[in-house]
């Protein structure tokens, strides 16, 4: 018995009947982990003596006091706080951080009984499309580990494509779930701003960071979805709306539904296979019921250069609190203050973080405020409203998740506007707040491509229901990456 | 087209409490200049009479009732402190 090919569903079925223990699930999880990720390097902490304590006391909650998701392991990216496990956000600056409470969303995995098996790896402070940018390490595509898992969230997603947890969570600035999700394979969901507490989430931007679920299948994503959103009194930026139960709107009925396709989707940069890729995926949504037009979304060519300044801008204000006193780094270079400061932080800093930091210091200093943030700010609006018209015609608008599939490790680390391209596709739905998910569609060359469906603000369950009659009709889920073959579970 | 020199790179390495050696503020100025002048394409837009939108959802001010409660205790704080003494974070000397 393969326990990594199994959906949440079908290994509650096997801890139901007693076929399975919860105790022997997450020693499984531990033992693939351990064979897997010296490979694929998604893992920075392992939390095996906490999980394999709380593994053992689950066994013996009755079987009625179990939610869908009880006893079932998640990995947590390391910019979501978590008590007494170890949290970086990959950045030296945090080496050795233990935080003294969790995220909500910590709490709320605790409460849906779902047990944290450890931390993965990422782009320094949420900045970067690689994985590239980490302190620590480089995580590995599982598909192919000479190519990059995509980035921020990169750790998050190749250990669930290399089957080494069913779950995990990450964050989506501008794209940092959807676009590690495509180039791995899985389904990554950056749910309407407000709808996840993000309070434990270390800042990178914070009027677009957003936490969500990855995972196999769209259905096991909908389950996470539903255990970890809702109003947060700690968050003031957390939305007081109903969540409704995201996996009832999987009936895998699209008939009639009106399906937008942007022109500006399929530009200039985009490869010919994403384009190919998600045409055939609208003829399949077509053989379901829908109907699908072009529309334009004119003010996307904007989009990359808006999010730069802002994300920069508030990033600059965010990471001003690593300053060496109270937690993280301190330097042992230091005569003045501002040395103590300047130092902690330089030595602390990967450069990616400091180019932002510096961009964003310089995008909010005088003389530039008007012209660049401002004038940002501005187009953000136009973009958004380039969104609100399209959903008055339209349930959900759909295109490529990324320009390309995944590139290799190396191939354009030093050259950063080409870098920041690779989230051309998704950013726009960041400045806009719109949920958006991302799921298995095609293959280039080996490596998977993603279909991006983006919704109406709040109207999560529609996505779920286009994302999930989709991968009911199609296979490129159930392909799995030559690095689980032959893998122990 | 903005020109990025290595003297603002420093200056605006200082804002940020950032130390950056004269090689690193040569190689960001580059790259800030580059990034600055994608950023133009900007200006090509009119948002003479556009408002900002600084935040997606309507924002509310939360408010609490004023009464006092209880912080996290001290001994917790302090341990991701490097240095502490009797309850206080110890910081390297700065006044002579």
């Amino acid at each position: 018995m393969k326990l990594a090919d199994k959906t949440a569903k079908e290994l509650q079925e096997l801890l139901h009947s007693k076929e399975l223990t919860i105790a022997d699930l997450t020693k499984a999880t531990f033992e693939r982990m351990k064979e897997l990720d010296p490979k694929v390097d998604a893992f920075l902490a392992l939390n095996e003596e906490q999980a394999t304590t709380q593994a053992a006391e689950m066994d013996q909650t009755e079987a009625g006091e179990r939610g869908p998701l009880f006893g079932l392991p998640i990995g947590v990216k390391d910019n979501i706080v978590t008590e007494g496990l170890e949290t970086t956000a990959s950045s030296l600056i945090l080496k050795g951080f233990n935080p003294i409470y969790n995220a909500t969303v910590v709490d709320k995995l605790r409460e849906a009984g779902m047990i944290i098996v450890g931390k993965l790896n990422m782009d320094e402070f949420a900045m970067g499309s690689s994985n590239e940018n980490s302190y620590y390490k480089n995580t590995k595509n599982p598909w192919n580990l000479e190519t990059v898992p995509g980035g921020s969230s990169g750790g998050s997603a190749a250990a669930v494509a290399a089957g080494e947890v069913p779950f995990s969570l990450g964050s989506d600035t501008g794209g940092s779930i959807r676009q590690p999700a495509a180039f791995c394979g899985v389904v990554g969901m950056k749910p309407t701003y407000g709808r996840v507490s993000r309070f434990g989430l270390i800042a990178y931007a914070s009027s677009f960071d957003q936490i969500g679920p990855i995972t196999r299948t769209v259905k096991d994503n909908a389950l996470l979805l539903n255990a970890i959103s809702g109003h947060d009194e700690k968050d003031s930026t957390s939305a007081n709306v109903e969540v409704p139960d995201f996996t009832a709107a999987l009936t895998g009925d699209i008939q009639g539904l009106r399906i937008g396709v942007p022109e500006e989707y399929f530009a200039e940069g985009v490869s010919e296979a994403s384009k190919q890729a998600v045409k055939d995926a609208l003829k399949v949504l077509e053989e379901k019921g829908a109907t699908w037009e072009e529309i334009s979304l004119p003010h996307s060519k904007y989009a990359l250069s808006t999010y730069y300044i802002l994300a920069s801008s508030e990033a600059s204000s965010n990471l001003s609190r690593f300053d060496g006193i109270r937690y993280g780094y301190r330097t042992e270079k230091a005569g003045s203050l501002l040395e103590f400061y300047m130092n902690t932080r330089s030595e602390g800093f990967g450069d990616e973080v400091k180019r932002r930091i510096m961009l964003g210091t310089y995008a909010l200093s005088s003389g530039y405020y008007d012209a660049y943030y401002k004038k940002a700010q501005k187009v953000r609006t136009l973009i958004k409203q380039d969104f609100d018209k399209a959903f008055e015609n339209f349930d959900v608008i759909v295109g490529p998740t990324t320009p390309t599939p995944a590139f290799k490790i190396g191939e354009i680390i030093d050259d950063p506007l080409t870098m920041y391209a690779n989230d051309i596709l998704t950013i726009p739905v960041n400045l806009a707040g719109v949920p958006a998910i991302s799921v298995p569609c095609g293959f280039d060359n080996g490596l998977p491509l993603g279909l991006q469906i983006i919704g109406n603000y709040f109207d999560e369950e529609t996505v779920y229901r286009v994302a999930d009659a989709f991968e009911q009709a199609t296979e490129f889920h159930k392909e799995t990456p030559q690095t689980w073959e032959g893998a122990a579970q | 087209m903005a020109k990025i020199t290595k003297e603002e790179v420093i200056e605006v390495a200082h804002l940020a409490r950032l130390a950056i050696t004269d090689e690193e503020a040569v190689h960001f100025a580059d790259q800030l200049e580059a990034i600055t002048n994608a950023m133009e394409l900007l200006n090509e837009l009119d948002t003479e009479n556009v408002e900002p939108t600084t935040h997606v959802l309507p924002l509310v001010n939360v408010m609490r009732e004023d009464k006092s409660i209880e912080g996290l205790p001290r001994e917790t704080v302090m341990k991701n402190v490097k240095e502490h003494e009797g309850g206080q974070v110890r910081v390297p000397t700065i006044l002579d």
